[in-house]
């Protein structure tokens, strides 16, 4: 099958859990509200009560459409520094670029104390980019990677990173430490509408120009060389999706914390079924990643109701085992 | 003009000068075997003539242009590589791997063309592969992916091809094959070819001239009759060896000494 035809399909399959998973992330909740009723509050809302209009709309919809754009992004990024480090096993978590991108809005927030959200997402941009040059260059001992010690730094940087954002916050607040703990962990229950539309723009933009880089990213799995000499740029190219990978993870970092495991997860289902050409693999990625954290929210603020679980304790808890399946089967 | 010409080639790895002053000059439709003994500079005189590293001294043109002024897909338009490197981790099919050939011609969200895939499938008869099209790329043998691996590069539709080590890791009958397919890529598809080999014999049989480094510069450079003689390999390798004419391919044959049967 061709490409375009094949992305296409994907995407229309792919489409249909998605449409599914929105509407029924709607209606439940600690007031369940009827499948049709949620339909109707889009396409005729004369015909629902103002507190259906209410909850489907303002309380839920931000953190279904927050959900749908951290999974999509997290994803992507996940993709990026697979390409760009030939590991399988490479995801922002991982890697500790979003414990990096936690580390600036922390300090953004409670030491430099940068105003707005929109602002604040850029330490956090800091963060993930520092993190992930340390990581790639730590890891390259002669030209060459080495995917262990990539993981193994990974590691260490989240340990250090993680005892610097406790210590900082600390430091700078006495109180509240609950509310950062719940965020460090990967929660979705206090989105606004700003950040909605911050991080949504910012996946926006990112994922179209890490497909823009799909076919070099095909070569690059390859090796550098290769790619070179098949028309790439590499350093470009590595540049230009370091940066927008690092500027998705940040900006859902920083809005809705420390997601786990997606970025692992949903490219590694999409490779096995569909392969692991980009022009493919990022779009159906995007999907089932938006539908895969949007499902886990659902579950997450449903399964303990009235209490909620932090989203990220869910994606670990799937997560971390499937890392372990995946390591084993590498060796 | 010459397909390729570089001069006052310098280049190091931190304080390790590993090429040191190389001139060199491939004339279109020539095929050349760059050998010389580990660490002489060969892979990475290679990565120097295509553009892969820079030189910190001297320069590479390309049919008369400076490699420093052309962009990445402009010279892959005109040279090809196959390098040593290769992953099998993720599972492209054969043919996707082919097709990557085209991406000098393509640009970002542009979709291969029937001429594209017209140009893999007859990439992939060529080097006798049409049959593994659908299979993944880490499931061939080490001589098949070898001709992936070329047949990638002859779908870059370039007059110059640059190959390090082509036939390493493989066994002789794979190795004879291998350069069989190379020799026809420069006869019936008048390729320019420069290849980077550590054996003398087979370097020898299949390329017209050879050029042998030595710590970074060109020791000796001509046809194969003139360059590969007992006292070269005696100066360049440092081991004493027996040069005589193989009788079937009318090249100089090396045959190593060992004090066992002596």
């Amino acid at each position: 099958m061709r490409y375009g035809a094949k992305i296409g399909l994907s995407v229309l399959v792919l489409s249909v859990p998605a449409v599914a998973a929105v509407v029924i992330s709607l209606a439940v909740g600690t007031a369940p509200i009827g499948l049709m009723d949620v339909v109707r509050a889009f396409f005729s809302p004369d015909r629902v009560s103002p507190e259906v209009m209410m909850i489907v709309r303002d309380l839920r919809l931000p953190r279904v459409l927050m959900a749908l754009a951290a999974g999509g992004a997290l994803s992507v990024s996940g993709v990026v520094f697979q390409a760009i480090l030939k590991n399988p096993l490479a995801d922002p978590f991982i890697l500790g670029v979003s414990s990096g991108a936690a580390l600036g809005t922390v300090i953004g927030a409670l030491v430099i104390r940068v105003p707005s959200y929109v602002v604040g997402a850029l330490p956090a941009f800091v963060g993930a980019l520092t993190t992930i040059l340390i990581v790639f260059y730590v890891a390259r001992i002669k030209e060459r990677l080495y995917p262990n010690t990539m993981l193994l730094v990974g590691v260490i940087i989240n340990a250090f990173f993680s005892a610097a954002i406790m210590a900082i916050v600390s430091l700078f607040r006495s109180n509240g430490l609950q509310g950062i703990f719940f965020w460090l962990m990967g929660d979705l229950s206090l989105v606004s509408m700003t950040e909605v539309a911050v991080v949504s723009s910012v996946f926006l933009a990112g994922s179209i120009v890490v497909f823009y880089y799909a076919r070099p990213m095909n070569l690059l799995l390859f090796g550098e060389e290769s790619a070179a000499s098949g028309g790439v740029d590499v350093e470009r190219t590595k540049r230009v999706l370091f940066v927008a990978a690092s500027f998705m993870t940040a900006a859902v970092v920083s809005a809705a914390g420390v997601i786990g495991f997606v970025g692992l997860i949903i490219p590694h289902m999409i490779r096995m079924v569909l392969g692991p050409d980009h022009r493919v693999l990022i779009p159906a990625s995007i999907l089932l990643g938006g539908t895969f954290l949007l499902l886990s929210d659902t579950v997450a603020r449903t399964v303990v109701s009235p209490m909620e679980l932090p989203v990220g304790v869910l994606t670990a808890l799937l997560g971390a085992p499937f890392f372990v399946y995946l390591l084993r089967r590498q060796m | 003009m010459n397909a390729i010409e570089a001069t006052g080639l310098m280049f190091r790895y931190r304080d390790d000068w590993v090429i040191s002053g190389v001139d060199l000059t491939v004339k279109n439709d020539e095929s050349i075997a760059v050998i010389g003994p580990n660490g002489s500079g060969k892979s990475t005189l290679l990565k120097l003539l295509a553009g892969i590293v820079a030189p910190e001294e001297g320069r590479v043109s390309i049919e008369g242009v400076p490699i420093k002024t052309l962009g990445r897909k402009a010279l892959s338009r005109r040279m090809a590589l196959v390098s040593q490197e290769g992953s099998g981790q993720f599972p492209f099919t054969v043919a996707d791997v082919v097709l990557m050939g085209r991406a000098p011609y393509l640009s970002g969200f542009q979709m291969e063309r029937q001429g594209d895939h017209e140009r893999a499938r007859r990439a992939m008869e060529t080097t006798d592969i049409a049959d593994l099209a659908d299979r993944p790329i880490g499931m061939l043998s080490g001589g098949e992916r070898q001709r992936a691996f070329i047949a990638r590069a002859l779908c870059q539709d370039t007059p110059i091809l640059l190959l390090d080590e082509p036939t390493a890791f493989l066994d002789i009958a794979h190795q004879v094959s291998l350069l069989c397919l190379i020799r026809r890529l420069h006869t019936s598809h008048h390729k320019t070819i420069v290849s980077v080999t550590h054996d003398i014999n087979l370097a020898a049989s299949f390329f017209d001239r050879i050029v042998i480094l030595s710590d970074g510069r060109v020791s000796a450079d001509g046809r194969p009759e003139e360059v590969i003689t007992e006292d070269t390999i005696k100066r360049v390798y440092g081991t004493t060896v027996l040069v005589d004419t193989n009788p079937v391919t009318s090249r100089p044959r090396v045959t190593l000494m060992t004090d066992t049967g002596r």
